[in-house]
């Protein structure tokens, strides 16, 4: 298995169909990447999806690949693990297939901690039925289905997972290319569901909505990348930097000025608390929160099904035990 | 007490013998009084003693319904004797009720001039009130054609037990054993597997055990000093079983070790994934205490979760297996195309129970029959299956397997709630004689394409994921023939869909071609059914062939594809009846695919048919071309 990858073994000979300019396509090429450095042989990996323009992504990863139905995939990957827990398998999702119709099977793939990558790709947009809004698309958004703007308000991907009891999730963006595969790398690497919400750029339907976030210059204001043990700063200077206030839960800004490096919090993966901190930064100055938020990992389930012995065959012996279990007679 | 000591019994048919050759004993009372532990006892000893029998609980829905109320009577029936016994009987010969609210619910299925047995002490003010008689029954004629037995077993428990030292609680929870001390008696039965099934289950609370035990001991005795004639029903005649090893089985549980007989046979392991709803919870039960290797159990979210986790742990390589009853079995039709598109084995089971919606969840119906042949969306032919006696459901869990791996299709199982709930015995099959059915996974890479099929039944490879070099892509997409490519071409669609149309007949090949199940090859009437009607339909053809009329029972395992030979076999026939728990959806089949005039004979209350129901109909229709005579 020592035999070296490259992003090619992971790509298929499907002529990639999303619309030209696509954030979809720079995530392809993370994963396509990052698969290759985690070394894993392509048929040990498995892609499983549901429908929407991110759910085409398993026709274009060279490994097992199941595009399911609307909504289903984690249930379906779930299923995949019960039969093999040996197999790397990947679950990708837009924000209608994993927050509107999936958002049940998320909830449950989470919390139940199966060893799943789930990537939800969100551009707050349903891009394959052509544009009506999503439940993480913000108020006002006008769409075919809300010519006067939509009026309920969007539901956060991050908070719902740590709420769920996930003990992987992260945030990157779809270009970030020197950010989006160390964050896909840490969440293969973690044994349990690992949550990774993906900022993606529908660039027909709702173009530029993560805007700030797109390109390393931009981010740099807009976004705080957080690193476990590090102090929470950013700015192209590294001149600002967020304090978690224990009493309101909530993070804020450290005092113009001050020397930010000092003043900040510390990173703590494990402090669920600051993930959700962290997750709702909203308003203001406040960055957008990118990077591992929580990683505290348990016991995954896969573990302890094995534990429970199901993962051997039924010999005709045992199964002759089990037919007779309970009282029996015998007629002459 | 003597005096109401009767003659033998009648019996179903027409016998000379003044024993009957089946006997309908019927323990009703309080969801507390521990009916259906009573039951199963008598039933075991009646096994135990060379009888056949079928026996059939029927409890409430509610957990714990109030005490003493109507709604909250739990009960237990078994017909029991030789030498076949087919269904839990229509009539009761005794009644065994331990309060007014259980007299009230079952007397009318009492036979005329059958034994009542009454816990007196029961029918106090509050109780007949709570069960809705203004009158006790036990002082107007309410009762005036039954024998009636009338015992404060209540007291008389109590007065045994006190002895052992038992609270008064323990002792009124003793009852059950009394009331089965005196069944025992009357049927001249041997105490000694009871009173060891006592001990062991209750022997980390002596005191509860030691109580049972006094209790049963006590009513067999008061049986034998209140000389209660051992004639008063008459006794049964034995069956004529097979020999071999028996064992008591329920539908339920028959399906689970279907399963893990499927799970040895084909050697991978069989992915059980299911949502709580009565009555199929059942089967995840069974499954999950089997903790067996070879199969794993998965409690998922909804409905959908569940098959959609099937169908992945097919994909993964497993057989993916799934239950449910009718309001869950719809939720999951989006996900059963999925897998008749992708061509995936998956074993449904579908445990029907009376719709729509809700309806009447512990009560059986046979209305789901459409949706198992057409609820889905498009063109998405599966097989579907029927068992038509409780230990027949663990063959038909291995059948189900079978055709699921062999022709990489989903299959449907329609059980309901009586079958799983009913109880007979089982000759347990040697395991060396069950069937290899083990797939053959794709390995080689040579060639490969994941929709190239085998030329006799028309199956895809299967690949489990993990297989070097077979790496390979699926999906609901429309795909071309062969490659597996997403395709839009529109002959290939055409090709598509009549491959799997196609694959789905085929597997009529492998049935063996239907046969009468009882009864003339060519005659008047053929009885058609499927499912649990099983039992009814049999016995009604088998009285009525004894009085020389040329009818005959038959009756489907195999729904989609229909076994071989049917069609001859009906046209063989003046009249074809088909008797169904649903308004006609098998006989609209028939109608629609032979083109001949079938008629329905359908009830739709949530009860077994009676044997009377199905000759009554049969009767009807000789009368009919006969122009009304008889
Ligand atoms: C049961 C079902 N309902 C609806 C659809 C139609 N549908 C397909 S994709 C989609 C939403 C896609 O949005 P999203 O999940 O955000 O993915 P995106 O296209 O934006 O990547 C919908 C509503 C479907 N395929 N199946
Ligand atoms: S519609 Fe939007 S999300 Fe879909 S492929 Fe086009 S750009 Fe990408
Ligand atoms: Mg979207």
């Amino acid at each position: 298995m020592n035999q070296v990858l490259t992003a090619k073994d992971f790509t298929t000979d499907q002529e990639v169909r999303w619309c030209p300019g696509c954030g979809d396509y720079a995530i392809l090429k993370s994963v396509r990447a990052t698969l290759a450095k985690i070394g894993r042989p392509p048929h040990e990996v498995v892609f499983v999806s549901g429908i929407g323009c991110a759910a085409r992504f398993p026709y274009y990863v060279d490994s097992y690949g199941f595009h399911t139905i609307h909504g289903r995939a984690p249930a379906v990957a779930t299923g995949v693990k019960l039969a093999n827990p040996n197999l790397d398998v990947w679950v990708v999702g837009g924000d209608g297939d994993f927050l509107s119709i999936g958002g049940n099977h998320l909830l449950h793939a989470l919390r139940r901690n199966m060893d799943l990558n789930l990537l939800l790709l969100n551009n707050a947009i349903y891009g394959l039925t052509k544009g009506q809004y999503s439940p993480t698309s913000s108020v006002g958004t006008r769409s075919p289905s809300t010519p006067g703007g939509s009026v309920d308000r969007p539901v956060n991907a991050a908070l719902m997972a740590l709420g769920a009891g996930a003990r992987f999730v992260a945030r990157s963006a779809d270009t970030l290319l020197d950010h989006l595969p160390e964050v896909l790398t840490r969440a293969q690497a973690h044994k349990g569901a690992s949550l990774v919400e993906i900022f993606q750029n529908c660039i027909v339907y709702n173009d530029a909505v993560w805007a700030g976030m797109a390109t390393k210059a931009e981010s740099f204001e807009k976004t705080v990348r957080v690193a476990h043990g590090e102090p929470l700063v950013f700015g192209k200077e590294r001149d600002k930097g967020l304090v978690f206030d224990s009493r309101n839960g909530r993070m804020e800004l450290t005092e113009a000025g001050g020397d930010a490096e000092k003043l900040a919090s510390i990173h703590d993966e494990t402090n669920w608390a600051l993930a959700c901190a962290l997750s709702t930064m909203e308003g203001g100055d406040l960055p957008t929160a990118l990077g591992v938020l929580y990683c505290d990992p348990v016991n995954d389930y896969g573990s302890d099904q094995e534990a429970r012995n199901h993962f051997t065959t039924l010999s005709r012996d045992e199964l002759s035990a089990l037919l007779h279990d309970g009282g029996t007679w015998e007629v002459e | 007490m003597g005096s109401q000591a009767a003659a033998a019994i009648d019996d179903q048919g027409s016998h000379d013998q003044a024993a009957p050759e089946r006997v309908v004993v019927r323990f009703a009372g309080d969801s507390g009084d521990g009916v259906q532990v009573l039951g199963a006892e008598f039933a075991k000893s009646a096994a135990l003693s060379g009888h056949d029998l079928i026996t059939f609980p029927d409890f409430p829905a509610e957990i714990r319904a109030p005490v003493g109320t109507t709604f909250g009577v739990s009960a237990f029936q078994i017909q029991f004797g030789g030498p076949k016994v087919l269904t839990p009987g229509d009539a009761v010969d005794v009644l065994i009720s331990f309060n007014p609210a259980a007299l009230k619910t079952n007397l009318a299925d009492l036979r005329d001039g059958g034994l009542v047995i009454l816990d007196e002490g029961a029918f106090t003010k509050r109780n007949l009130a709570k069960a809705g008689y203004e009158v006790s029954p036990l002082e107007d004629d309410t009762l005036a054609t039954y024998q009636v037995l009338k015992i404060d077993i209540a007291r008389r428990c109590g007065e045994a037990v006190a002895d052992t030292g038992a609270s008064k609680k323990v002792a009124d929870r003793a009852k059950n054993f009394w009331a089965l001390g005196l069944t025992f008696w009357m049927f001249g039965r041997k105490r000694a597997e009871t009173q060891k099934w006592i001990t062991e289950k209750f022997a980390r609370i002596p005191e509860v055990a030691a109580a049972n035990l006094a209790a049963l001991n006590a009513g067999h005795a008061f049986g034998e000093t209140m000389e209660i004639g051992r004639d008063v029903v008459g006794q049964p005649l034995e069956a004529s079983f097979a020999p071999g090893t028996y064992r008591s089985i329920t539908g339920i549980d028959a399906m689970a070790k279907g399963l893990a007989a499927a799970a040895c046979c084909a050697g991978i392991k069989v992915a059980y994934c299911s949502y709580p709803i009565t009555p199929a919870s059942g089967l995840l039960h069974a499954l999950a205490a089997l903790r067996s290797k070879g199969i794993v159990t998965f409690q998922a979210e909804d409905e959908i979760a569940a098959a959609t986790a099937a169908i992945g742990a097919s994909y993964g390589g497993a057989l993916g297996v799934t239950g449910s009853s009718g309001p869950g079995i719809a939720l999951k039709s989006e996900a059963l195309s999925l897998a008749v598109s992708t061509e995936l084995p998956l074993v449904v089971v579908n445990v029907q129970r009376a719709g729509p919606s809700t309806g009447m969840p512990t009560k059986a119906e046979q209305a789901d029959l459409s949706m198992a042949l057409y609820g889905r969306h498009g063109e998405a032919p599966i097989a579907v299956l029927a068992p038509a006696t409780p230990a027949e459901c663990f063959q038909t869990m291995l059948d189900a397997a079978a055709i699921a791996i062999r022709y990489m299709t989903p299959v449907m199982v329609l059980a309901d709630g009586y079958i799983a709930n009913a109880a007979e015995p089982w000759r347990i099959p040697d395991v060396a004689d069950l069937p290899d059915i083990a797939p053959d996974f794709r390995v080689d890479p040579e060639n490969f394409q994941p929709f190239t099929r085998d030329e006799k039944t028309l199956a895809r490879p299967w690949v489990r994921p993990g297989t070097p070099e077979l790496q390979h892509r699926i999906g609901g997409i429309e795909k071309a023939d062969g490659s597996g490519h997403i395709s839009y071409d529109p002959d290939n669609h055409q090709t598509m869909t009549d491959l799997r149309t196609e694959k789905i007949a085929r597997i009529a090949e492998m049935l063996p071609p239907i046969k009468v199940e009882r009864g003339v090859e060519r005659g008047r009437v053929a009885i058609v059914g499927w499912g649990s009607t099983y039992g009814a339909l049999n016995a009604a053809v088998k009285e009525l062939l004894d009085e020389g009329l040329e009818v005959a029972h038959i009756h489907l395992r195999h729904i989609s594809p229909l076994a071989p030979g049917l069609e001859d076999l009906l046209r063989g026939f003046d009249h074809v009846l088909v008797a169904e728990m649903n308004s006609g959806q098998l006989c609209r089949l028939l109608r629609s695919e032979f083109l001949i005039p079938a008629e329905g004979v359908n009830q739709m209350t949530g009860k077994p048919f009676k044997v009377a129901t199905v000759k009554a109909a049969i009767r009807a229709a000789i009368n009919k071309t006969e122009g009304g005579a008889s």
